[in-house]
């Protein structure tokens, strides 16, 4: 994975000795909290309904195990024992105290890490495919471009004060595991003539406005991606919507202006930019690439794996991924234990994790957008030992893309923007489907739930969504059907009017009660839905 | 009544204004009447607290129990890990909050 030069480092440490000096200026009176405030959200160092939080970026989700170690021992000594993983492959601490944050910001540091840019109006952390590097259906490993994309945009003058937060993934599979054209921009590699380039989607996004990005451009070649990238964000920069915080996304931009014209003047853009001869010279990308080459594969590994014990058997089927190299599986640690809390994990369980990805990963982990983490270098030989590790803390949950894998948002439990609770509901669906067996018998059923329009929890992408909001000061759950955030990307559609904490779950069962009945071979909840279309599941959950 | 809520500036601890100074305990938020706002501003200034403001609530034998329920989990903790609230030994307390 990537190493600071001195010049990251350099640019990391210079920050935490900045933001130092703000605080103390803060705490000392000589900065009010109207100058502070940007100051902090910059280091990602929200305000939140019980204390302050800090984001910590994670690039395109890739972590060493020490860079895990450090997060683990973070949330022991400045948090109360706990991080919580985030849908942009990001971590969150809920209870941090602003005298802390410098000392906190310098402890990552240490570990090439920071919190830059994961807040406010400008290029937040860069996202990729969870499976990078390994994934057997990849044209390339999109995370040198990622990372690319990660030191082009960090303090990127022009793209410091955008109209509003931007966000970028980058994949290279055909399997979309990033929610890729849900971005602002979306980049997924592909091979043209035996030449890498990029298909670019603008103008996704979910929050109270979702869309699916439009293709703008099928191809760019590989040596050119950034200009372009920079030639999309500059139309927007120039036009996006600063009246109007709610219009202000690129989403909005693309939409209004139509495609074809927003297409027309990212062209104009790039041809001026090209004649500048602004691309980053072909030998960055190669020297960081190179922090990206195969490790070193043991050849003759087996493939064949003693699945005498049902207990290890099932949770290789459901949280096992194929691995591009013989003798080598993808494991998936599902962070959605049944009853618990998505995305939460202890102080013990991240650093148990960091030294399982030494001792069994080549000491690398990856976060997931859906809140989980991979360990992403298994040798199929180990997997045993290692599922008894993570078994016996409370890491083996057999469940992933079940029903009870769910995505939610911290929701009104955390957070000062919510509107409803978004954990309580997916506890009680989990106990629900565990307990009465049906969430084995439904299979793949993407569930994503979030406490307010903003959309943290993805829920316009869950093949079964749920959206809390505050019906005269009373939670309330609107129910959706039909998104995704895969390669066959779509927007959930609401069923009707929503329901209370306990009639959400009832609903929920109801409409995977109707799949069950009606589902043709082979088909996911999310097929049977599209093939019978929303009056079924509206007579089912109403009726 | 209307009660006064802010975050302790250093440690962003939620606090809630007793009278005569800050506690990090609902039970102890007096009714501000009128002068919310100037207590919030004041105290604001002197850097003790930050984004300070008013809320509706009514009184209670347990104590001020604000009317939305958004102050009522800011007042309590999280529903969902009742080891982190302020009445641990209370176990769960959903349904003071809902």
């Amino acid at each position: 994975m990537y190493q600071y030069d001195n010049y990251d480092q350099a640019m990391v440490d210079a920050r935490v000795a900045e933001f130092r000096d703000q605080v103390s200026r803060r705490l000392e009176g000589k900065l009010t909290e109207e100058q502070f405030r940007p100051l902090r959200l910059m280091n990602g160092l929200y305000l939140q309904l019980h204390a302050y939080m800090l984001r910590v970026a994670v690039p395109y989700g890739t972590l060493s195990g020490r860079q895990m170690r450090m997060l683990g021992h973070i949330a022991r000594k400045y948090d109360r024992g706990y991080g919580h993983f985030t849908t942009r492959q990001n971590i969150q601490y809920n209870w941090i105290k602003l005298s802390d944050a410098p000392d906190i910001l310098a402890d990552l540091a240490s570990v090439e890490m920071h919190a830059i840019q994961t807040s406010g109006n400008c290029i937040r952390n860069i996202s990729s495919d969870q499976y990078a590097g390994v994934a057997a259906d990849e044209v390339a490993d999109p995370r040198p471009w990622a990372e690319l994309m990660r030191q082009w945009s960090s303090f990127h003058p022009e793209f410091s004060y955008l109209p509003r937060k931007f966000k970028i993934a980058v994949i290279a599979s055909p399997e979309d595991r990033a929610a890729m054209r849900l971005h602002d921009i979306g980049l997924e590699l592909v091979k043209r003539d035996g030449v890498i380039g990029a298909r670019v989607f603008v103008g996704g996004g979910m929050g109270r406005t979702p869309m699916v990005a439009p293709e703008v451009n099928p191809f760019v070649t590989e040596d050119e991606i950034i200009a372009y990238v920079e030639a999309c964000l500059r139309v927007y920069n120039r036009y996006g919507r600063r009246d109007n915080k709610y219009k202000a996304r690129i989403k909005i931009l693309v939409h209004e202006l139509g495609v074809e014209e927003y297409r027309r003047q990212v062209a104009e853009e790039f041809a001026h930019m090209k004649a500048l001869g602004l691309n980053p010279p072909r030998e960055e990308l190669a020297r960081i690439a190179a922090y990206f080459a195969d490790p070193a594969y043991e050849g003759g590994l087996p493939d064949a794996l003693d699945r005498s014990d049902p207990d290890f058997a099932l949770w290789v089927d459901r949280n096992v991924a194929t691995h591009k190299q013989p003798g080598y599986a993808i494991v998936n640690i599902s962070l959605k234990p049944i009853g618990g809390i998505p995305g939460d994990a202890s102080a013990d369980q991240i650093e148990l994790m960091a030294d399982l990805a030494e001792r069994y990963s080549m000491d690398e982990l990856r976060v997931t957008h859906a809140q989980n983490i991979v360990l992403p270098y298994v040798r199929k030989a180990e997997l045993y030992a290692l599922w008894q590790e993570l078994h016996a803390a409370g890491l083996g949950e057999p469940n992933l893309d079940l029903v009870t894998d769910i995505i939610a948002c911290p929701g009104l439990d955390y957070c000062s923007l919510a509107n409803a609770r978004s954990i309580p509901v997916a506890q009680k669906i989990a106990q629900r489907f565990a307990g009465n067996g049906k969430d084995a018998h439904i299979g793949e059923l993407k569930l994503k739930i979030s406490g307010c329009i903003n959309a943290c929890g993805h829920h316009h992408a869950g093949h079964i969504g749920i959206l809390g909001v505050d019906r005269k000061g009373t939670e309330n759950y609107q129910l959706l059907l039909g998104g995704s955030g895969a390669e066959d990307c779509s927007l959930g559609t609401i069923t009707g009017p929503g329901f209370d904490e306990n009639g959400i779950v009832d609903a929920v069962e109801k409409a995977t009660d109707l799949y069950l009945r009606e589902r043709a071979e082979g088909e996911r909840f999310l097929d049977t839905y599209r093939r019978l279309g929303m009056a079924p599941f509206k007579e089912a959950i109403y009726g | 009544m209307k009660i006064l809520t802010a975050n302790d500036l250093a440690t962003g601890d939620v606090v809630w204004w007793a009278g005569d100074g800050w506690s990090r305990l609902l039970a102890q938020a007096v009714d501000t009447a009128s002068e919310g706002d100037a207590i919030g501003k004041r105290e604001e200034a002197a850097r003790h607290v930050v984004s300070a403001y008013v809320v509706d609530a009514e009184m209670t034998a347990d104590g001020p129990r604000p009317a939305h329920i958004k102050e009522r989990i800011r007042g309590l903790g999280p529903t969902v890990r009742p080891d982190l609230t302020l009445k641990p030994e209370a176990g769960d307390l959903t349904a003071w909050v809902i």
